[in-house]
């Protein structure tokens, strides 16, 4: 396999591959908890942190696994690494965690883990993965906080917790937008998103 | 007209192509044909060229339109006036309605015409004309007291998210005037539900109601289980009840519902399905009769809300309805359905039709599928036995 500079493992996933909007993976969370961009924050952090380890453990672990196992093996090592990650969470932001609450788990079943395990760690040596770990954990970090400023910021008028709409313009008869906070939205904001990517990059646009 | 065709003349050779605004020729080809009968002939073979064009389709819907628009219009100034306890003047009411509905209609009909005209320019094609009808609809099912920026937001929404993005007028899966409908509904949930939004004025709270003075729509009334208070079936058919501008008039919607048959631009099958659904339904809640809710006799029910309207100008859009002839009752049966089912079954939604539409303009395609499968199946086995048979 030809060498990929590491860089490009961690740049690639930001945008040219970003695991939500060009591979489509994950979005099951990324509309689950980008109501407000604090979970958004600690959601993106905890993925990619698991993205990374579990990369990092699997590329270590690659010429010793059986081949008819290793999806049972990936899975425990992702498993355990949530769990990890799930008790800092409850130890040290609880109220995040407690609005994040299933989702954290769910770390677990996001397709994104599964597909860097599978596509790069079992492939490559343990540096570049942990690399492309951290790499596609940032791409969906991104989508998540934009995802989420948006939401926060048109459904519930704040950023980050803090009410940034001043009152003014309430009073001119402004409204929060309720559609924001629904998921439908979410999914509809997705779609924008890709579109705009996809008319800046143009060689996303598929034939 | 002359001096139109000249205006039109002079400007034609700079926006043609390699002239200096050929840019903006979209645009101008848009005027011109909405203004003149376009004088294109096919050059070659012999087709047929239906003498209407989709212009003149739209401009027959709006025209159809027109009867409820204006009704609408002397409804919300009579509304207005009992909820002060005054009456006034056939005209006093209808100028005051005008004054209040002509705000939405240019919202609506300026911003969602905007993007369009964005769309068309950067995309290069030409303007269609889809939205001629939307423009008009969009105001017809808004509560009267709709903030004007409202209008416009769920505008563009339901113009680029409903229409744009599946390629434009033509393309569109949802119904694009009640996908405006549904963002408010959704968006803004406090400005298009409640008893005090269908009451031009009711909504500012320094104004005051006299006293007996509700403003529920008929369907509010029923939602809050007030079942007395509902008016009878002539009142609402006749229109004078509170509710979003356009719907309160069956006689108004039946009017252009003649239009639309006669000039067979409607389809008759979508109308009548609709309601032969939605009266199948109510018959099956008379049978069960588990709350007073469902006792309600089809006359009655049938003539709440905006259940008509959307059978007769939103289920029966072209695009997004059903397009074979089975397809279309199957279409028009399942949303009368579903209609009366949310309406009497799930108290958050006061009316059903909006939800019902939408969602079978999403089934619509697979109707058509499974309709076209049949077909080619059951002409299959004719061919085969025919076959056995010689």
């Amino acid at each position: 396999m030809a060498q990929i500079k590491n860089s490009k493992l961690l740049a690639n996933p930001l945008n040219l591959q970003n695991p939500i909007t060009v591979q489509v993976l994950g979005i099951c969370s990324s509309l689950a908890v980008t109501v407000q961009m604090k979970p958004a924050f600690v959601m993106g952090l905890s993925v990619t942190l698991v993205t990374a380890f579990s990369n990092l453990i699997i590329s270590a672990l690659r010429n010793t696994i059986p081949n008819r196992i290793r999806i049972i093996v990936q899975l425990v090592v992702v498993a355990a690494l949530v769990i990890i990650v799930d008790q800092a969470l409850k130890a040290y932001v609880y109220d995040v965690w407690k609005q994040l609450s299933v989702f954290v788990g769910l770390i677990i079943t996001n397709c994104i883990l599964m597909g860097r395990l599978e596509a790069f760690a079992m492939g490559n040596k343990p540096i570049p993965s942990f690399i492309d770990g951290i790499g596609n954990g940032l791409g969906y970090s991104i989508i998540l906080l934009t995802l989420a400023f948006i939401r926060e910021l048109l459904g519930s008028g704040s950023i980050w917790g803090y009410k940034v709409m001043p009152p003014l313009v309430y009073q001119l008869g402004y409204e929060n937008n309720g559609l924001m906070i629904l998921p439908p939205m979410a999914v509809i904001l997705i779609g924008l998103i890709i579109w705009a990517q996809r008319s800046w990059k143009k060689e996303l646009i598929e034939k | 007209m002359k001096f139109l065709r000249n205006t039109l003349d002079k400007i034609k050779p700079h926006v043609q192509k390699g002239g200096k605004f050929q840019k903006f020729r979209s645009t101008f080809d848009a005027f011109e044909t909405f203004l003149f009968v376009p004088d294109h002939v096919t050059k070659s073979g012999s087709h047929i060229r239906d003498g209407i064009d989709l212009k003149r389709t739209m401009s027959i819907v709006v025209l159809a339109l027109l009867p409820s628009l204006l009704f609408g219009m002397w409804n919300v100034g009579y509304q207005h006036f009992l909820s002060l306890g005054q009456t006034g003047g056939l005209f006093e009411l209808f100028w005051y309605g005008f004054l209040q509905v002509l705000p939405i209609v240019i919202v609506s009909y300026v911003v969602g015409l905007g993007v369009e005209f964005i769309f068309a320019q950067i995309r290069g094609h030409e303007v269609n004309e889809g939205f001629l009808v939307s423009g008009m609809l969009i105001p017809l099912i808004m509560p009267v007291d709709t903030p004007l920026w409202m209008v416009a937001v769920a505008t563009i929404f339901a113009v680029i998210i409903g229409k744009e993005v599946f390629g434009g007028t033509g393309m569109n899966i949802f119904n694009p005037a009640l996908l405006a409908r549904a963002f408010i509904f959704f968006a803004y949930p406090s400005k298009i539900s409640g008893d005090f939004v269908w009451i031009s004025g009711l909504s500012d709270s320094t104004t005051k109601a006299v006293d007996g003075f509700s403003g529920a729509t008929p369907l509010g009334l029923a939602g809050q289980g007030q079942f007395d208070k509902i008016p009878d079936f002539w009142t609402m058919f006749i229109g004078n009840i509170p509710g979003s501008i356009g719907e309160t008039s069956k006689i108004a919607v039946l009017i252009g519902a003649a239009i639309l048959i006669i000039s067979g631009i409607g389809s008759l099958r979508i109308m009548l399905s609709t309601i032969l659904g939605g009266t199948a339904m109510i018959y099956i809640f008379n049978l069960f009769a588990a709350n007073q809710y469902m006792e309600i006799s089809p006359l009655v029910q049938l003539s709440m809300g905006g259940f008509l309207f959307g059978a007769v100008f939103m289920a029966t859009e072209p695009v997004s309805a059903s397009q074979t002839n089975t397809g279309k009752i199957i279409y028009g049966f399942l949303i009368g359905m579903i209609a009366m089912f949310i309406r009497v079954l799930n108290p958050a939604y006061p009316e059903g039709m909006m939800l019902a539409i939408l969602m079978m303009n999403m089934f619509a395609p697979l109707i058509d599928y499974y309709v076209v499968e049949a077909n080619i199946k059951r002409r299959l086995k004719r061919a085969k036995f025919s076959s056995i048979k010689s």
